[in-house]
C-alpha cells in the first residue's frame, strides 16, 4: 500500500503513507489559512504585495505584517495547536474521547489561577508569573481530578468527566470571586483573556510561546509512543514490556504543560482541546504520530480562522477568537455528549 | 534456558485468595496445557506467571531468578503472555498491532529494524492474518482478531510464550491451524508453550504435558494419558465421561457421558 521504511543508521520507521498524505493536507489548510490571514485585516495585502514588502524589509507593509498580524497569526496557531495536542494525548492515554482540557477542568484551573494572580498580585512579579500560575493550576486541578476519580485503582472514563466538569465549575467560582474581590480595572481585560484572545500579540509573545512549547515537546514527543499505546490492555502493555502507569503520568503531565501553556498566552479558547483532535481521528483514522500531527493542525486552522473573523468581519471591533471557538465547540460537545451516552 | 516455575503461590484479588500455596514446575521446551473449570483459577495463575498479578506469598521463578524483581524489558524479551481477552484498540491496523510485538527490542531511534520487519511479516504470516495487514482491528471478526493477537506473541519472539484460551473464537480449522503454529515453534526451536485450553480431546493431543486445576489447587498433573482418566475428569470437572483412543492420534479421548452428581 505504498508505505515507506525509513533506515538510516540506527534510525527506522515504518512510515504509512495515506496517514501522513492527510496529516500534510491538514498542514497545507493550516499553512493556506496563515497566508489567508497575513493578508486580511483593516487594510487588504494580496500576497504579492506583502511579499514584496517583505522583502524590502522596512515600511508601512513590512511593519504591518511582521509586527502586528504575523505575531498574532503565530501566536494564535501556536495556541490551538497545543491545546489541540494536550487533547489528543488525554484522550488517547484515558481511552476516552470525552476528555479534554476543557472537560477534565484543566483549562477552568489554569484560567482561575491567573485570574487570582492578576487579582491578587496585579499582575506584578515578572513575565515568568503567569505560565508559571497557569501551569501549576492546570497541573493541579488534574492531579486531585484523577485523585478524586480513582476507586479502587480504577478510573472510569464518566467518573473522571463528571469531576472534571465539577471542578471546572469549582474553578470558574474562583474566577468569579477574584473579579469581584480584585480592581475594577481587572476585570474587563481579565474578561477578554477568560474568553480566548490573541488581541496586541507582539513578537516576543510568539516567540517565548513557541520556544516553551518547544521545550515541552523535547520530552514531549519520544512519550507519544507511549500514548499509541495507552488503548490497549494493561496487561497485554505490560506484557510488551511498557509500565503503564509511570507512561500514563508522564503523558498526563505533558498534556497539562501543553494546556497550561496555551492558556497562559491565549486563553481558555473552549473547547478546541476536543474537538480538534476529534476532527483529527475522524480524518485520519488510524491511530499514530500523523494523526496527532493532523490534530495539531486543525487546532491551530480553528484558532487562526476563529481570530481571522474576530478581527474582521465586525469591524472596526476586534473581537477575542475564543467567542467564534466556543460558538462552534459548545455545540459539537453537547452532540459528542449525546452520541457517547447513546452508545454506552 | 528460560525454565520457568512457580513456588508456593498465593494468589488472589484485594481480600479474595483464588490460588493458594500452588508449586509448579513447568517443563522447558514442551507444550504445557491446563485444563479446569471455569473459576478455577486457569488466568490467575497464568498472569502471575507472566508477572502481571503480584503475588501476596511465594514467588515465579524465571530461570532462577524472581520474576518480580527483574527488569520488564528483560521479562518481555523471554515470555510473552496472550491474556484471555485482551481489549480491542480501535483504529489501530493489523501490523500496527503485531508490531507492538518488536517493543521490547526497539528505542526511540530503531522502531522498524530489518528484524523487526522480518519477524512481524512472518508471524503475520504464520497466524494467517498476512492479507489482513492493513484493515483495522477493530472492523475484524473475532476469531480473525484473536489470530492477530496470536501474531503479535508470535512476533515478540521469545523462548516462552503463555497463551490463555488461544482458540475460543476460532473455527474448528482454524483452531487446528493456532495449535500446529504452536506446535511447530514448540518443536522447530524448542520454545516452551503453556496455555489454557477449554477442549480436553484437544488439550490431549497437543500437550506433552497436562496440568488440571480445581479451586486454585492443582489436582492432577502429567502426561495425557496419565492425566485424562475417567476419574481425574470427575474429579476437575465434575463430568462423568468414558476415555476411548483418539481414532486419529491415539491420545485419550473423552466422550461426555452427563455430570456427576
Ligand atoms: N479481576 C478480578 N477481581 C476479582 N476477582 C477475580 C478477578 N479475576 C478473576 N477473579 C476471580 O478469581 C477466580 C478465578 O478466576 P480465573 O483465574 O479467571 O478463572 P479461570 O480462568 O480458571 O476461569 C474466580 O472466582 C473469579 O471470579
Ligand atoms: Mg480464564
Amino acid at each position: 500500500m505504498g508505505d515507506m521504511t525509513i533506515r538510516l543508521a540506527g534510525y527506522s520507521r515504518r512510515i504509512a503513507w495515506r496517514p501522513w498524505r492527510l496529516a500534510g493536507l491538514s498542514l497545507l489548510t493550516c499553512v493556506v489559512i496563515a497566508l489567508v490571514s497575513l493578508a486580511c485585516g483593516r487594510v487588504w495585502l494580496p500576497p504579492g504585495e506583502w511579499l514584496a514588502g517583505l522583502k524590502r524589509g522596512e515600511g508601512a507593509i513590512w511593519l504591518i505584517v511582521t509586527q502586528l498580524r504575523l505575531p498574532r497569526v503565530v501566536l494564535a496557531a501556536e495556541v490551538g495547536g497545543a491545546l489541540a495536542l494536550s487533547g489528543w494525548i488525554l484522550q488517547q492515554v484515558l481511552r476516552n474521547p470525552l476528555a479534554s482540557p476543557d472537560t477534565l477542568g484543566l483549562s477552568g484551573g489554569a484560567s482561575a489561577a491567573v485570574v487570582a494572580y492578576l487579582a491578587l498580585a496585579a499582575g506584578q512579579g515578572g513575565a515568568w508569573v503567569r505560565p508559571v500560575a497557569a501551569i501549576a493550576g492546570a497541573l493541579l486541578v488534574v492531579a486531585s481530578v484523577y485523585a478524586l476519580a480513582l476507586r479502587g485503582g480504577r478510573v472510569t472514563p464518566y467518573r473522571l468527566i463528571l469531576i472534571g466538569v465539577g471542578m471546572g465549575a469549582l474553578a470558574g467560582a474562583v474566577v468569579t470571586l477574584m473579579l469581584i474581590v480584585g480592581r475594577a480595572e481587572l476585570a474587563s481585560s481579565a474578561y477578554v483573556w477568560l474568553v480566548g484572545s490573541v488581541y496586541g500579540a507582539n513578537r516576543a509573545d510568539a516567540v517565548t510561546l513557541g520556544g516553551l512549547l518547544a521545550l515541552v515537546l523535547l520530552f514531549g514527543v519520544p512519550l507519544i509512543r507511549y500514548a499509541l499505546l495507552a488503548p490497549l490492555d494493561d496487561a497485554l502493555a505490560a506484557g510488551i514490556g511498557v509500565s503503564v502507569p509511570a507512561s500514563r503520568l508522564a503523558l498526563i503531565g505533558v498534556a497539562s504543560l501543553l494546556a497550561g501553556l496555551a492558556i497562559a498566552w491565549g486563553g481558555a479558547m473552549a473547547f478546541v482541546g476536543l474537538f480538534a483532535p476529534h476532527l483529527a481521528r475522524r480524518w485520519v483514522a488510524v491511530s499514530g504520530s500523523a494523526q496527532a500531527l493532523a490534530a495539531v493542525a486543525i487546532g491551530a486552522s480553528v484558532v487562526m480562522s476563529a481570530d481571522l473573523v474576530g478581527r474582521t468581519l465586525f469591524l472596526p471591533l476586534d473581537l477575542p477568537a475564543g467567542i467564534f471557538v466556543a460558538a462552534v465547540g459548545a455545540p459539537f460537545f453537547i452532540g459528542l455528549l449525546i452520541r457517547e451516552t447513546r452508545t454506552s | 534456558m528460560t525454565s520457568i516455575r512457580a513456588d508456593e503461590l498465593t494468589l488472589g484479588y484485594g481480600r479474595k485468595t483464588v490460588v493458594e500455596g500452588l508449586t509448579l514446575d513447568v517443563p522447558d521446551g514442551a507444550t504445557t496445557v491446563i485444563i479446569g473449570g471455569n473459576g478455577s483459577g486457569k488466568s490467575t495463575l497464568l498472569l502471575a506467571l507472566g508477572r502481571l498479578l503480584v503475588p501476596s506469598r511465594g514467588r515465579v521463578l524465571l530461570a532462577g531468578a524472581d520474576i518480580q524483581r527483574s527488569p520488564t524489558r528483560e521479562i518481555a524479551r523471554r515470555l510473552a503472555l496472550l491474556p484471555q481477552q485482551p481489549r480491542t484498540p480501535e483504529a489501530m491496523t493489523v501490523r500496527q498491532l503485531v508490531a507492538l510485538g518488536r517493543h521490547p527490542y526497539q528505542s526511540w531511534l530503531a522502531q522498524w529494524s530489518q528484524r523487526d520487519e522480518r519477524m512481524v511479516e512472518r508471524a503475520m504470516q504464520r497466524a494467517d492474518v498476512a492479507d489482513l495487514a492493513d484493515r483495522v482491528v477493530d472492523t475484524l471478526s473475532g476469531g480473525q482478531r484473536q489470530r492477530v493477537w496470536i501474531a503479535l506473541a508470535v512476533a515478540q519472539d521469545t523462548p516462552l510464550l503463555l497463551l490463555d484460551e488461544p482458540i475460543s473464537f476460532l473455527d474448528p480449522a482454524h483452531q487446528l491451524d493456532v495449535l500446529d503454529l504452536l506446535r511447530t515453534l514448540n518443536r522447530e526451536t524448542r520454545k516452551t508453550v503453556v496455555m489454557v485450553l477449554h477442549d480436553l480431546n484437544l488439550a490431549a493431543r497437543y500437550g506433552d504435558h497436562i496440568i488440571g486445576m480445581r479451586d486454585g489447587r492443582i489436582v492432577a498433573e502429567g502426561t495425557p494419558e496419565t492425566v485424562m482418566t475417567a476419574d481425574n475428569v470427575r474429579a476437575i470437572f465434575d463430568l462423568v465421561c468414558r476415555i476411548v483412543p483418539d481414532p486419529c492420534v491415539g491420545t485419550p479421548m473423552c466422550v461426555p457421558v452427563g455430570r456427576a452428581l
